[in-house]
């Protein structure tokens, strides 16, 4: 026989292609797609950053005072910028997919994507308003 | 409008070369070809060795999906004139092994489809003389969209998760289990949810969403998924609530 690659009448020699690790740069959907993944660490970090204010408060007036000064350092306003973005990232994207998800009938007849959105979009300014309304108030 | 195009073809042969490599053929331009027809002009008039999945032409029987420019298309529904001047390049659909120019191996799809139980599934089936099982329009329209699936295998060769995870059962068997389980005649949801809430199940989907994108029937793959996570998740939260009363 021939040098030929070894090939056998009805075991065809199958060809696998391997993904490439970067796969997620082929396309701008997958590259969103992993950028929105990538949110959760940063919605991590606000929860970190908000235990460490619990944290904080429990201490006393001196542990506060110097938390928010830290808080007012270069450093963590750069971080929060960033992470702020990304959240928002998250927040939008999710709202916009939920109609996927959520499939609400009434009478017979599906509520329309937009309808969805919408509404969470209602809720999510309510919510901040009523948070705005409690901070503000003091 | 150009009088040819350039169209670039994966070519593997098994018995001559261990992997794919390109092959470019000029074919006339006309403006009601799709690429399918090129690849028949190919095949007819320029090079017999060339080979391709095809049947129907008109978008019904799924068998003539591949990579258009790098994107997963049925070849009978894509139009030339989309990609003028060109050049065009056709390659076998993403992740499915390759058995010969543009022909993958479906028999993973076709193991998985079967696995979650693709039909009408009856506690009891009544015997046919107390007549048929009926079914209203707005029942008919809860399940319809996930029903117009044609295996074309697109949304597979979009999604990268089973790319990396060759498990997970994929986009068109869970929209297809979800087509049976939102039959108002089926009872079969209970047995399909173990299948499907499994290892690799439906979780190992993160939702990239390009299945829905690339298929051809509307089907919404993705939204099938999501919303079976649903229905999972509150079935999960029911049983532990409620370990007695969740069959």
């Amino acid at each position: 026989m021939s040098a030929e690659p070894h090939y056998t009448l009805y075991h065809p020699r199958w060809y696998r292609r391997r993904v490439s690790v970067w796969w997620w740069l082929r396309k701008w959907s997958y590259a969103g797609f992993v950028l929105r993944e990538l949110t959760s660490v940063f919605v991590a970090f606000f929860a970190v950053v908000f235990l460490w204010q619990l944290w904080a408060v429990a201490q006393g007036p001196e542990a506060y005072t110097q938390f928010l000064a830290r808080l007012k350092t270069p450093l963590f306003f750069v971080l929060d910028t960033v992470a702020f973005l990304f959240v928002l990232f998250h927040a939008v994207t999710w709202f916009n997919l939920t109609p996927k998800a959520m499939v609400v009938r009434l009478r017979g007849t599906r509520v329309p994507d937009a309808v969805i959105i919408g509404l969470n979009y209602a809720a999510w300014l309510v919510l901040s308003g009523a948070v705005a309304f409690v901070l503000l108030r003091a | 409008m150009p009088s040819s195009l350039a169209l670039t073809v994966a070519r593997y042969r098994p018995e001559r070369e261990s992997e794919p490599s390109f092959q470019t053929y000029e074919i006339p331009f006309r403006k009601d070809w799709v690429v399918l027809d090129a690849l028949n002009y190919v095949k007819d008039s320029l090079d017999g060795s060339l080979s391709f999945r095809w049947s129907c032409r008109m978008g019904v029987c799924g068998s003539c999906g591949m990579k258009v420019n790098g994107t997963p298309k049925l070849t009978c529904a894509t139009f030339l004139a989309d990609y003028a001047p060109g050049p065009v390049r056709v390659e076998p659909l993403d992740y499915f092994p390759v058995v010969r120019d543009l022909v993958v191996d479906l028999t993973d799809f076709v193991r998985k489809l079967k696995h979650v139980k693709p039909w009408i599934i009856r506690d009891e089936e009544k015997p046919p003389s107390e007549g048929e099982y009926l079914q209203t329009p707005e029942q008919l329209d809860t399940y319809k969209q996930f029903s117009m699936c044609i295996n074309c295998m697109l949304c597979y060769s979009a999604c990268p998760i089973y790319g990396l995870e060759p498990g997970f059962i994929g986009p068109a068997a869970v929209a297809l289990a979800q087509r049976y389980n939102m039959d108002s005649r089926d009872q079969g949801a209970g047995e399909r949810l173990k299948i499907l809430s499994a290892h690799d199940g439906l979780w190992q989907c993160t939702f990239v969403g390009e299945c829905t994108k690339v298929c051809p029937k509307h089907v919404d793959p993705a939204g099938a998924i999501q919303q079976y996570k649903l229905t999972a998740a509150t079935h999960w939260i029911k049983s532990l609530l409620l370990p007695w009363g969740t069959r």
